[in-house]
């Protein structure tokens, strides 16, 4: 399986994926637009408001209906944080029109659908509805307060903010209460037509449809968007070391009843010249798989916690652990997640810890060839960072990492900041 | 051995019952990398009180699923690990009316399946290991307790029934799990684990007579004794009790407000009212309807609004929920729907497209191997074929569907489960 891509218009590229191997076909539509604490909200509303009305049918109402008649299609808004790049858009998912009972011209249909939501939003006297952007302000300012709620991407969230509070990375990507209550029509129907002007697009295809025959439906249904000269300065900084010398540390307390503990590094040197399927193997080797260091020695071995996991943000270069653990144990989880590190750093890899981790590794590559929304996340990843192959040639690299690669990038990682959720009162 | 072709979405099932009683179910997906599998027992959280060979018996809240903990534990090591060394993605669940064990892989297919079959068929639990297990399943049971689903949920299930155990958190209670042996674990595994009670659903890039001879191979050759459960006796029509308040640390006030139907126990009618009732909840509450779109519109329901049809432990029921500031507004404009619907009937057209949309959504279920899995376990234990819903859908009536609304969402019939948030500031931002 190999994606055909091609510039279609000025700073909008299109991949298209052919495949007769699902039986949904997806579309995508993805702005890139700088990260910033300054527009995260405004950006993150703009697909939720295209989302609510357009000018032949103009209410969610007329919009679901006509999915709903399209056999169920799904075209919803989203905000992606790739680093320190917020990509926002709207992504759509349809039945192949083999498989349902009717003759039918589904793909042309949700094109021209999307490419509506996108370019011709429901608007009072030039303006967003004021009705519409109010609403999705109010969802969004809920979405925003409501990140509390689920109390382990919670301490994630809240690390990054104190890890890399000098970094436009800290911003998260539904952008700050303070930014969301301030946005109005007037000034979100500027920035609407500022961002739409000025972001590279990239437009994903994949299902049973000759390219041609998308690249005919894509650039006839955007045929009035408009496109400025400029190119937005755009790209994620990565700091290579920790702050200072020591680990910052940083805490919250909240009426839970278990503790919640994330702990933030910096990859460092390997991000020079990323070799990503050794990353990712290091990150299965510590705490991103199932046989991993974490899980083996501070879950199972000494019950520590419930549990602990890595994962890696290749984007800007981060290690971060997430483990929920009783307050009490907060010193024994700290000092044995951070010495399963250490004994990464010294090559104590048994040979079975590591082919654990590269099957891990190559077998969640291989997977994403089963899933058309798994391929829109890599191919997006892939046009922001590289490297240019598919991901079983990514799979079959992982599968080649040796010991030296991830001690390698092991030493290079530096422990930054420490963040810890506690509880009110505890005794418990 | 029976294979059928549905020329409609071309997919194959090849079904097949083992002379032990095994329910397998296999759908071949010739094209994909990763291939998926799904060893289930009908044994969950619920059945704790049952007969075996005329004589009841209790055990403590919690056993199915301290027995999933604790199945991946073999004499020469563990499973998971085994599984995942492979470069395998195991896992388990369990819920009310099923314990579930599973992998995904994308190489060495039979050996993982061999592995699969092998681990859940042999009980070996250490007393050490389940002491060990007791404090683990502490934390998991402590950390749910801080989940607003968690606890909206439960306190719904409370309000809607009087005696089923579906009322009772699957993972039982620190202090029930404490009761909890190895000698129970043996026990229970003997009575649910046999090939009778169980079923294998696989789908993908497989061999389907490699996959029957292998669970041939592997598992006991004598079919066993099906125990039987007791739900708690007859439930009353209407809720045990309208409604249920709490508070947490939560951002704003999140509801859930269900009601019980009456099931259709088994084969097409049981699949027909399945598919009735999808049907009915997305004209009712999904994107496109009036109340869903009038509401969202008036800020008193958000993105977060869901809903479902639930079948379990002998009982069904309609759920739905979300985040609003206004719960008692929602639960008004709920009332008048229904009564609009009692009154008015439905709209032909959007009957039409809800059909659709749902022919639709049942296709995505296709490309989902863990949900077509569940289904055809689901599907095993009820005796219906999932994939028929492609063909049955065109018979549902638009009668049909304002029956299954105005039977079953009246407002005697609901109950409601509000968590709100705690009264003083919220800290953290």
């Amino acid at each position: 399986m190999n994606p055909s891509t091609e510039l279609i218009m000025s700073n909008v590229v299109l991949t298209c994926l052919q495949t007769d191997k699902f039986k949904t076909n997806c579309l995508s539509v993805n702005l890139l637009t700088p990260l910033s604490r300054e527009t995260a909200a405004k950006n993150a509303l703009i697909p939720a408001v295209l989302c609510r009305g357009t000018a032949t049918l103009p209410d969610m109402a007329a919009i679901a209906s006509k999915l709903d008649s399209l056999y169920g299609a799904r075209i919803k808004p989203f905000i992606r944080k790739k680093g320190e790049i917020q990509v926002i858009g709207l992504y759509a998912d349809f039945a192949d029109d083999a498989f349902i009972p009717e003759k039918s011209d589904i793909l042309e249909q949700i094109t021209g659908l999307i490419s509506e939501m996108l370019l011709m939003p429901k608007t009072h006297g030039g303006l967003l509805l004021r009705e519409y952007v109010d609403s999705e302000k109010e969802q969004l300012l809920e979405q925003i307060r409501g990140r509390i709620n689920d109390k382990r991407a919670y301490s994630i969230q809240r690390l990054f903010e104190n890890m890399c509070a000098m970094e436009e990375y800290s911003t998260d990507k539904l952008g700050t209460e303070s930014e969301a209550e301030g946005v109005t029509a007037n000034e979100l129907t500027r920035h609407y037509h500022a961002v739409l002007a000025a972001s590279p697009i990239e437009i994903f295809y994949c299902g049973s449809a000759e390219p041609a025959r998308v690249k005919a439906a894509v650039k006839a249904s955007l045929a009035s968007l408009p496109r400025s000269e400029e190119e937005p300065d755009m790209g994620t900084d990565i700091r290579m070391n920790s702050l200072e010398e020591a680990p910052r540390y940083f805490e919250d307390s909240l009426q839970v009843t278990q503790g919640k503990l994330a702990i933030g590094f910096r990859l460092g040197d390997c991000m020079e010249d990323p070799n990503i399927a050794a990353i990712r193997v290091f990150n299965a080797v510590y705490g991103g798989s199932a046989n991993s260091k974490l899980f083996m020695n501070v879950r199972e071995k000494l019950s520590l916690c419930y549990f602990a996991s890595s994962f890696v943000d290749l984007h800007k270069g981060i290690l971060a652990v997430s483990s929920g653990i009783e307050f009490d144990k907060y010193d024994a989880a700290l000092s044995e997640i951070l010495s399963q590190l250490d004994a990464v750093k010294r090559g104590d890899v048994s040979s079975h810890e590591l082919s654990s981790a590269k099957s891990s590794v190559a077998s969640d590559y291989r997977t994403i060839e089963d899933s058309p929304l798994a391929l829109e996340d890599f191919y997006l990843n892939q046009t922001l960072i590289g490297p240019d192959c598919s991901p079983s040639e990514l799979a079959a690299l992982a599968e080649e990492i040796t010991l030296k690669e991830v001690i390698a990038i092991a030493k290079g990682v530096e422990c930054d900041a420490i963040y810890f959720l506690r509880g009110e009162k505890e005794e418990a | 051995m029976q294979k059928e072709y549905f020329k409609n979405i071309d997919e194959t099932l090849i079904s097949e019952v083992l002379p032990n009683g095994l329910k397998i179910n296999i759908v071949p997906k010739p094209q994909f990398s990763k291939s998926y599998a799904m060893f289930a027992t009908n044994y969950g959280g619920a059945d704790r009180r049952f007969k075996l060979s005329g004589q009841w018996l209790d055990t403590p809240a919690g056993v199915a699923h301290f027995l999933e903990h604790k199945m991946f534990d073999m004499p020469d090591g563990n499973a998971l690990s085994v599984l995942s060394s492979r470069g395998a993605s195991p896992n388990a669940f369990t819920s009310s009316c099923m314990t579930a064990y599973h992998f995904e892989s994308t190489s060495q297919f039979d050996e993982n399946l061999r592995t699969l079959l092998t681990f859940v068929s042999t009980p070996y639990f250490m007393p050490e290991s389940v002491q060990k297990e007791q404090g683990i399943i502490g934390q998991e049971i402590r950390m749910v307790e801080d989940t607003p689903g968690y606890v909206l949920y439960y306190n719904l299930l409370k309000c809607l029934y009087s005696a089923n155990p579906v009322r009772d958190s699957v993972a039982g209670t620190v202090e029930s799990i404490a009761e909890i042996t190895s000698d129970t674990l043996y026990h229970c595994h003997k009575v649910f684990y046999n090939p009778s009670n169980m079923t294998l659903a696989v789908v993908g890039n497989v061999d389907p007579d490699a996959v029957i001879a292998m669970a041939r191979g592997i598992l006991p050759s004598e079919p066993g004794e099906v125990p039987e459960s007791d739900f708690g006796g007859e439930e009353a029509e209407t809720p045990h009790q309208s409604n249920s308040k709490a508070t947490m640390e939560v951002s704003a006030p999140q509801f859930l407000f269900g009601s019980k139907l009456n099931p259709e126990k088994k084969g097409l009618p049981r699949l027909r009212q399945v598919l009735i009732g999808e049907i009915a909840l997305r004209l009712l509450f999904g994107p496109s309807s009036p109340f869903y779109t009038r509401l969202y519109a008036d800020g008193l329901l958000n993105g977060s609004f869901e809903y479902e049809l639930d079948y379990t432990a002998g009982t069904a029921m309609i759920l739905a929920g979300g985040e609003s500031r206004n719960v008692d507004g929602v639960m008004n404009e709920l009332n008048t729907e229904i009564a609009k619907i009692k009154t008015d009937g439905l709209d032909k057209i959007q009957f039409e497209n809800a059909r659709k949309s749902h022919y639709g959504t049942q296709l995505r279920i296709l490309s989902s191997f863990s949900s077509l899995s569940q289904e055809l376990a689901n599907g095993a234990f009820a005796d219906y074929r999932p994939l028929d819903v492609f063909e049955e859908i065109n018979k549902i009536n638009l009668s049909d569907v304002r029956d299954f609304i105005t039977d079953n969402l009246s407002p005697v019939k609901l109950a409601l489960s509000v968590v709100s948030p705690l009264e003083r500031e919220t800290k953290g931002q």
